[in-house]
C-alpha cells in the first residue's frame, strides 16, 4: 500500500503537467481522425470513379449526388442525436412517410398554402410522431428499440389507413414547391443547403450547449447522468422529438423533390439511416460520435449507391458494399478504441 | 443551534427486506460527522436518502430545520448536499473536465459553455487536491484511485454546504488520503457539514469530530469522539445477541478436502492459504471489499489468478477453468444469484438441473420426464414454496430462489461447496432453512466455504473463522475463540492474528 506513494509527485499550484497537452492532442486527434477518416474514404471512393468515368464529376452528377444525400443525412443527423443517448429511433421511415402524405393532402386541400406553412406543418406532424415515440420510453420506461419499432408499424399504417391507395402526384402541388425540389443557389441545390443548416445546428448545440452535452453524458452512463441530476428522461423525450421533427422536415423535403408521393414513402429507410450513422462513427451504444460524421455517412453511402455502377460492380454487390462498410466503420472503430485505451494508460495518468 | 441536515425517523424497505429503520442524523455547520456501521447497516441507503436517490417511506429530511422532499439528486445538488459515491459514477466517453461540471458547466454569451474556463477550474480543483490529471482526458481508462479523485474534485466543485463522503479512501493511497483530508478539514472551517462514512477507525479519529453508530438499519448511538475508543465503537456495532437459529449440527471433521495455497490475483487478493476439511463449515469473514467473493470466484475458476493454486482432494485444478472444477466436485453459489445464479426466466425445473443436462440426457436429447423427476425430489428435500415446478424462477421469493440455486448445485453432489452470502436478502424463516440444509451437507461430509457479511451465521455456523482484510487473511479463529469483537477487529484491521 505504502510503496507506489514515494513515487507519486505532486504538482504544486498552477504547476502544469508536462504529459497534459499531449492527452489533449490526442484526443483532439482523434476526434480529427474518425471523422477524417470517412471524409478519406468519400475522397478515394470519388477520386477512383472519376478516374474510371470523368462525368461523375459533372455538374449534373454532383448535383445528383447531394441531392440524393440530403434526405438521408437530415435523417442521419436525427438518428445521431437519438444514438448517442444510447437509444433508437427506428420510426423515422414511417414518420417521413406520414409527413410527405400529409404535405400532399395540405397542398390538395388548400391550393394556396404558402410553402413556409407546409413545412412547419410536414415537421410538427414529425414532431408529434417522435413526441410519442419519446412519451412512451420515459413514462413506460420500456427500450426504444421496442418502442419504435412499434411506431414503425404504427405511423406506417395510419399512413396506408389514410391514403387507402391514394397516390399524390406532381400536378397536384404547386409549382414553387416542386421547383424548391431541384433548384440551386451557385451549383448547390436549395434541399443540400437546408440539410447543411439543419447539420450546424444541431452539430453546434450538441457540442457548446449544456442540454446537447447532457445528452453524451446520458449515452456515456445513463445511471451515473441521474445521479449527477440530469433529468434523463426529458432530455431522451426532447432526443426523440428533434429525430421525430427532422424526420417530418425530411418528408416535406422528400415531398418536394419527387413530387409523388404514396404511402409507401420512405419504406424501409430506417435502416439506411443507422447504417450512416454506424458508418459515420457514432457508437451504437451511445456517449461518442458527432452528427458530422452521420451526415458523412449518409453522403459516403449514397455516393456508393451511384459510384458502384459507374464502376461497373452488378447492383447485386451493393448491399454487400454498404454492409463490409459497417463492418469496416465498426472495426476501426474499435481499433482506434484499442490503441487510444493503450496510450491513456500508458502516459497520462499521474506519477512518475 | 439547528442541524443544516437532519433525519428523523427514517425507514426505508427494498421489497421485504428493511434497509432503514427508525434512522436519525443531525449534522451541523463546521462539523466532520462519521456515520460507521457494519455491512449492511444501512449506511448506503442513509446516503442515497440524503442525496435524493431514493425517498424515505417514511420519516423526514429536514434542511436548515424545514421539511424538504428531493425528488431527484438534482433536487439535492441545488440544496447544496455534494455526495462521493463509494463507486465512482463518471462518464467514460467525456472529458475530465465534463464530468466535474456535467450539468453545471460554466458558461459565456447565448448560453454557450466555456470550454476555457471549465478546463481553467479543473485544473485549479486538481491543484487543490495536488493531483496530476489532463482536465481533456477523457474518464475512460481512469484507474480507480484517479477516478475517485474526480469524484472528490467533483463534490468540492459544488461549494457545497453539505458533503457526504461514502467510503472515499478505499482506493486512494496514503498521500492523498492525507491531502483528501487537509481539504476537508479546510471545507469544514469553512462551516461546511461533513459526513465520512469509513471502515478505517484511523481515518475516523483523526478527521472527525462526533460519530454515529448504525445496526441493522437503527440509529445505535451519536457522540462525541473524545468519549469513544475504537474497542467502544466496535462493540456498539456488533452488539446483539447470536440468534439461536444457526443449527449447526456437531461433525467430525474429516480428510482435507479443499486447499488453497499462495493464491494471488494482483489487485484483489495476496497470498491466500487455507484449507476446508470434509465435514466443516469455514466461514471467510471480512469488509465488503476486502477480496472475500473474488477469492471465491478464483477458486471456482470464473475468475483467473495470477500465482498459487487450489487443490481438491489433493489433485490441482487448473485455473479459470469452470468445468474441471465442477468435475472435481466443486460448486459455487454466487453471491448475486438473481445474475449469476439462475437464469431467471426458465422454469424451477429448468433452472436446478442445468448444471446436470448431459447425464440427464439419452442420446444428447434432454426428455422431459427426468428432468421433472429430478426437480420435483429436490423441490421436495428443499421445501421451495412454488405454486408448481414449471413456474419461471423470477416468480419466487428470494428466499425460494436461493434454495433453487442449492437445489442446482446439491443435485450434483458436490465435495467442495463455496457459497457466497447464503442468505443476502432473505427472510428469517427462509434464513433457517438454509442455514440447516448447510448443516446437513456439512454432516454428509462436504467442505462448506462460506462467504458471509452477516457477523451471528457466521459466528453461528462456521467451525472456523478466516478473516480477509484488504486482500490479505488476517486471522483464522476456531469457532470455540470467534466471537463478534474479535472478528469485527481483525476485518477492519485492528487485529493480525497469525493466518
Amino acid at each position: 500500500m505504502t510503496a507506489p506513494d514515494v513515487r507519486r509527485r505532486a504538482v504544486g499550484p498552477g504547476g502544469r503537467a508536462p504529459t497534459g497537452e499531449s492527452g489533449a492532442r490526442l484526443v483532439h486527434r482523434l476526434f480529427v481522425v474518425r471523422e477524417l477518416g470517412i471524409l478519406l474514404a468519400l475522397v478515394l471512393l470519388v477520386g477512383v470513379t472519376f478516374a474510371v468515368n470523368q462525368r461523375f464529376l459533372s455538374a449534373q452528377n454532383v448535383k445528383d449526388l447531394l441531392l440524393g444525400s440530403t434526405i438521408l443525412a437530415i435523417l442521419a443527423v436525427g438518428q445521431a442525436i437519438v444514438i448517442i443517448t444510447r437509444n433508437v429511433d427506428l420510426s423515422v421511415g414511417s414518420i417521413l412517410g406520414l409527413s410527405a402524405f400529409a404535405t400532399g393532402v395540405l397542398f390538395v386541400d388548400n391550393p394556396g398554402v404558402p410553402i413556409p406553412v407546409a413545412i412547419l406543418v410536414g415537421t410538427a406532424l414529425g414532431a408529434a410522431c417522435g413526441a410519442v415515440n419519446g412519451g412512451l420510453i420515459a413514462a413506460a420506461r420500456v427500450p426504444a428499440l421496442v418502442v419504435t419499432l412499434g411506431t414503425l408499424y404504427v405511423f406506417r399504417g395510419l399512413d396506408h389507413t389514410w391514403a387507402t391507395g391514394r397516390q399524390i402526384n406532381a400536378a397536384d402541388m404547386p409549382p414553387a414547391f416542386l421547383r424548391m425540389g431541384t433548384a440551386t443557389v451557385a451549383g448547390v441545390p436549395v434541399l443540400a443547403l437546408v440539410a447543411v443548416a439543419v447539420l450546424v445546428v444541431a452539430g453546434y448545440l450538441l457540442k457548446h450547449y449544456r442540454s446537447g452535452r447532457e445528452l453524451y453524458a446520458i449515452g456515456s452512463d445513463p445511471d451515473a447522468a441521474r445521479l449527477s441530476g440530469i433529468a434523463v428522461g426529458r432530455r431522451v423525450f426532447f432526443a426523440f422529438l428533434a429525430s421525430g421533427a427532422l424526420a417530418g422536415l425530411a418528408g416535406v423535403l422528400y415531398a418536394a423533390r419527387f413530387g409523388t408521393v404514396d404511402a409507401n414513402a420512405g419504406l424501409g429507410l430506417e435502416l439506411n439511416v443507422v447504417a450512416a450513422v454506424v458508418v459515420g462513427g457514432v457508437a451504437i451504444f451511445g456517449g461518442s460520435g458527432s452528427v458530422y460524421g452521420a451526415a458523412l455517412g449518409a453522403v459516403l453511402l449514397t455516393t456508393i449507391g451511384s459510384a458502384l455502377p459507374v464502376l461497373g460492380v452488378t447492383p447485386f454487390w451493393q448491399r454487400a458494399a454498404v454492409g463490409a462498410l459497417i463492418l469496416a466503420a465498426i472495426g476501426l472503430d474499435r481499433a482506434l478504441a484499442v490503441r487510444m485505451a493503450r496510450r491513456l494508460r500508458g502516459g497520462t495518468t499521474r506519477g512518475t | 443551534m439547528l442541524p443544516v441536515l437532519a433525519l428523523t425517523g427514517v425507514d426505508k424497505s427494498f421489497g421485504a427486506v428493511a434497509a432503514l429503520r427508525d434512522a436519525r442524523l443531525e449534522l451541523f455547520t463546521g462539523e466532520a460527522h462519521a456515520l460507521v456501521g457494519e455491512n449492511g447497516a444501512g449506511k448506503s441507503t442513509l446516503v442515497k436518502i440524503l442525496a435524493g436517490v431514493h425517498g424515505p417511506d417514511a420519516g423526514q429530511v429536514l434542511l436548515d430545520g424545514a421539511p424538504v422532499v428531493f425528488g431527484n439528486p438534482g433536487d439535492a445538488r441545488a440544496a447544496g448536499i455534494a455526495v462521493i459515491y463509494q463507486e465512482p459514477t463518471l462518464f467514460p466517453d467525456l472529458s475530465v473536465a465534463e464530468n466535474i461540471f456535467m450539468g453545471r458547466q460554466p458558461r459565456r454569451g447565448l448560453g454557450r459553455i466555456d470550454a476555457a474556463a471549465m478546463r481553467a477550474r479543473t485544473s485549479d480543483l486538481f491543484a487543490r487536491l495536488g493531483v496530476r490529471i489532463d482536465p481533456d482526458r477523457p474518464a475512460r481508462g481512469l484507474s480507480i484511485a484517479d477516478q475517485q479523485l474526480v469524484e472528490i474534485a467533483k463534490a468540492l466543485s459544488f461549494d457545497a454546504r453539505v458533503l457526504v463522503m461514502d467510503e472515499p479512501t478505499a482506493a486512494l493511497s496514503g498521500v492523498e488520503v492525507e491531502r483528501l483530508f487537509a481539504v476537508a478539514r479546510a471545507l469544514r472551517d469553512d462551516g461546511a457539514a461533513i459526513l465520512f462514512i469509513s471502515h478505517r477507525f484511523d481515518e475516523v479519529f483523526a478527521l472527525c469530530q462526533r460519530v454515529t453508530v448504525m445496526r441493522d438499519g437503527r440509529w445505535i448511538v451519536t457522540d462525541e469522539i473524545g468519549n469513544l475508543t475504537v474497542e467502544g465503537v466496535v462493540r456498539t456495532m456488533v452488539g446483539r445477541d447470536v440468534s439461536a437459529l444457526f443449527p449447526k449440527l456437531a461433525t467430525t471433521p474429516a480428510e482435507v478436502r479443499l486447499e488453497v495455497e499462495g493464491l494471488t490475483r494482483r489487485g484483489f487478493f495476496q497470498d491466500v492459504s487455507f484449507t476446508v476439511r470434509g465435514g466443516e463449515i469455514v466461514a471467510l469473514a471480512g469488509l465488503v471489499g476486502a477480496g472475500r467473493s473474488e477469492v471465491a470466484r478464483a477458486i471456482f475458476g470464473v475468475d483467473r489468478y495470477d500465482a498459487g493454486e487450489v487443490r481438491v482432494d489433493g489433485r490441482r485444478l487448473r485455473p479459470g477453468d469452470p468445468p474441471t472444477a465442477i468435475a472435481a466436485g466443486v460448486a459455487l453459489v454466487p453471491e448475486d444469484r438473481r445474475q449469476q445464479g439462475l437464469v431467471m426466466e426458465l422454469s424451477i425445473e429448468r433452472n436446478a438441473t442445468l448444471p446436470r443436462r448431459w447425464a440427464l440426457s439419452r442420446f444428447g436429447l434432454l426428455f422431459g420426464g427426468s428432468e421433472r423427476r429430478s426437480a420435483a425430489q429436490w423441490a421436495r428435500r428443499l421445501q421451495v414454496k412454488a405454486a408448481r415446478n414449471t413456474d419461471a424462477v423470477s416468480t419466487l421469493s428470494g428466499g425460494n430462489q436461493q434454495k433453487v440455486v442449492l437445489a442446482k448445485w446439491l443435485s450434483t453432489a458436490p465435495r467442495v461447496l463455496v457459497i457466497d452470502e447464503p442468505t443476502r436478502g432473505i427472510d428469517v424463516g427462509t434464513k433457517a432453512e438454509v442455514h440447516r440444509l448447510l448443516s446437513q451437507l456439512a454432516a454428509e461430509g462436504v467442505a462448506v466455504l462460506m462467504v458471509s457479511s452477516e457477523l451471528p451465521e457466521v459466528l453461528g455456523m462456521a467451525d472456523r473463522v478466516l478473516v480477509m482484510h484488504e486482500g490479505r487473511l488476517v486471522a483464522d479463529i476456531p469457532r470455540g475463540e470467534a466471537d463478534e469483537e474479535n472478528v469485527m477487529l481483525a476485518a477492519t484491521g485492528q487485529r493480525e492474528a497469525a493466518a
